[in-house]
């Protein structure tokens, strides 16, 4: 898909989406950004990476699964993303910062994420899947996303936006301070096992527009960017969500009049803003200390 | 409240266990509004336990414990608890200010809406919590991410924390503990101020009972699956306390009168 770049901005924007298939990739693109971007700042916060990873790489075997036994890939990634959801739920030591000393949840989650990955490989082998399919599994197909595709998207979207409205302080709370809300009468491990499922439907969701490994450049990095510019939780979530927006925006439309894919540009622009936002705060603690010593 | 002179914290006879080995037993107290109490004793004996018992999260196996006037557990809201913990990350991306806010009110459903919006529910959220910051002396500090204070500082924001929904008691795990002698006198002042000025009820554990002796209005000194509480003056001896340790432990008159305790078996890092 290579347009010519004009100089006319609202030329080239009205252009671009005068074709159905990029203004379909738009539209779920715009979705997928601000459930990512919600949903990745409580990830980032929470220290849960390694297991939103994770649910992002076996929604692959649950696709292929799918393939295999000629089922709709959506079944696959739907059932995985929310069955691994659940496990991880239920690990010792989940609803408690995953960096504590002892906690076992990486070594689980890294084991889990292997044996994702080899079976997904052997349904893709068992069903004679070709190159394409692997590619389209892993990378996405934002390019042939249905009408039907983007109001799925929306309403699995919405769902998820809605119980993490609900759930956000209580989760916030938990978080960052498990034992102090637990006196409060929260319960950690079910505001964290709440919080996987939520995590594993947006990612299942997400999966089907950008691919397994796609999921996770929108999910992280817009926020692991945020929590660098900020430490006020709201202006975070809504840092987050403007930046995977604008990674999303920028990169979609700038793949249009290229030569190379989307993915390749969503996740450049998003490195790109994680890289100024480290230098930002680094600087930022550099200006600092001399200020507060003399202060 | 069916009795006039309510006790905050009332226990008979209490017991608990933990993996089935009895931690503490036939453990009887009773804590008054606006006294500051002191839980001291060797590693293991269940301090923090008597802590987590009393919001109800570790239940007792014999005996009664009544707190607020009903079974622990039941009135936490009116319990302000600050745990033992290590101090937060310096990557912590939140705010002091946000964290004494999720003490207010962290355990509601929904978003808050906007100020703007809420009208007078949220101003007088943001006043309390300015003023429980103010009353800990944390207001420099208070906007900036959480782990970037010092320990002392860090403490005092998780002292207000625990304030803010004006509680009846509190329950302080090792507050002194990694805080420097300068900060260790200055939170104890602070605790005892809070105590006096709100007649907040405080249990609060410690390892080191000498920066905080000269605050306290009685000591429990857990040890050997008893205890034994009383004002500074009746519990630390040198006789009660050689014999709750088990080794020879000496109590010094300084010239103002305090007490200090010398060869406390924690101190020197040997246990029992």
């Amino acid at each position: 898909m290579t347009s010519h770049l004009s100089w006319n901005l609202v030329y080239d924007y009205r252009e671009l989406l005068s074709f159905h298939f990029m203004l379909n990739a738009m539209r779920a693109g715009t979705i997928v950004a601000v459930v990512s971007g919600v949903a990745g700042y409580f990830m980032v916060l929470r220290r849960q990476a390694f297991a939103g990873h994770t649910l992002s790489v076996v929604g692959f075997p649950g696709a292929a699964g799918a393939f295999w036994l000629g089922a709709n890939a959506a079944f696959g990634f739907y059932g995985f993303c929310v069955l691994a959801a659940l496990i991880f739920a239920t690990l010792p030591g989940a609803g408690r910062s995953a960096g504590r000393v002892g906690n076992q949840e990486p070594a689980v989650i890294g084991t889990v994420q292997g044996l994702a990955l080899a079976s997904g490989f052997l349904f893709l082998n068992l069903s004679h899947g070709f190159a394409g399919e692997l590619n389209d599994l892993l990378f996405g197909v934002i390019i042939g996303v249905t009408d039907g595709q983007v109001i799925a998207l929306l309403v699995s979207g919405v769902v998820c936006l809605l119980v993490l409205a609900a759930v956000a302080r209580p989760l916030l709370f938990t978080s960052v301070d498990a034992d102090v809300a637990a006196a409060r009468g929260l319960h950690p491990r079910l505001l964290s096992a709440i919080y996987l499922v939520v995590l594993g439907v947006s990612v299942a969701a997400t999966s089907q527009i950008t691919g397994s490994l796609l999921v996770f450049a929108l999910l992280v990095a817009p926020a692991a960017t945020a929590v660098r510019l900020t430490a006020r939780p709201a202006l975070g979530v809504l840092l987050s969500v403007l930046i995977a927006l604008a990674v999303t925006w920028l990169g979609e439309g700038i793949a249009f009049f290229s030569p190379y894919p989307i993915g390749f540009w969503v996740t450049t622009f998003a490195f790109l803003a994680f890289l100024l936002a480290t230098g930002y705060h680094w600087a930022a603690a550099r200006v600092r200390v001399p200020a507060a010593v003399t202060a | 409240m069916t009795t006039p002179a309510r006790d905050v914290v009332r226990l008979v006879e209490a017991a608990t266990q933990v993996g089935g080995r009895t931690i503490w037993s036939g453990v009887s107290l009773s804590i008054r509004a606006g006294e500051f109490v002191a839980i001291l004793g060797p590693n293991g004996v269940g301090k923090s336990t008597l802590l987590r018992a009393v919001l109800g999260l570790q239940p007792t196996t014999a005996g009664q414990l009544q707190v607020l006037g009903a079974p622990a557990g039941r009135r936490n809201s009116a319990i302000g608890y600050l745990p033992q913990r290590r101090n937060f990350d310096p990557s912590t991306p939140i705010r002091g200010v946000d964290l004494v806010r999720l003490g207010w009110d962290g355990d509601r459903w929904g978003l808050p809406l906007p100020g703007f919006l809420r009208g007078g529910k949220a101003k007088q959220a943001q006043q309390r919590v300015d003023e429980v910051i103010e009353l800990v002396g944390a207001a420099g500090y208070a906007h900036r991410p959480i782990g970037q204070c010092s320990g002392g500082e860090q403490q005092r924001l998780l002292i207000a924390q625990a304030l803010v929904r004006r509680p009846e008691l509190l329950l302080l795990d090792e507050p002194l503990d990694s805080l420097d002698v300068t900060n260790q006198a200055g939170v104890s002042r602070l605790i005892q101020r809070v105590c006096r000025a709100e007649n907040v009820a405080v249990l609060l554990v410690a390892h080191d009972v000498n920066p905080i002796l000269p605050y306290l209005d009685r000591v429990l000194y857990l040890a050997h699956g008893g205890a034994v509480i009383g004002t500074p003056q009746e519990v630390i001896t040198a006789e009660t306390l050689s014999m709750l340790y088990d080794t020879p432990i000496d109590v010094l008159h300084d010239r103002q009168g305090g007490l200090v305790v010398v060869g406390q078996p924690d101190l020197h890092g040997q246990h029992r």
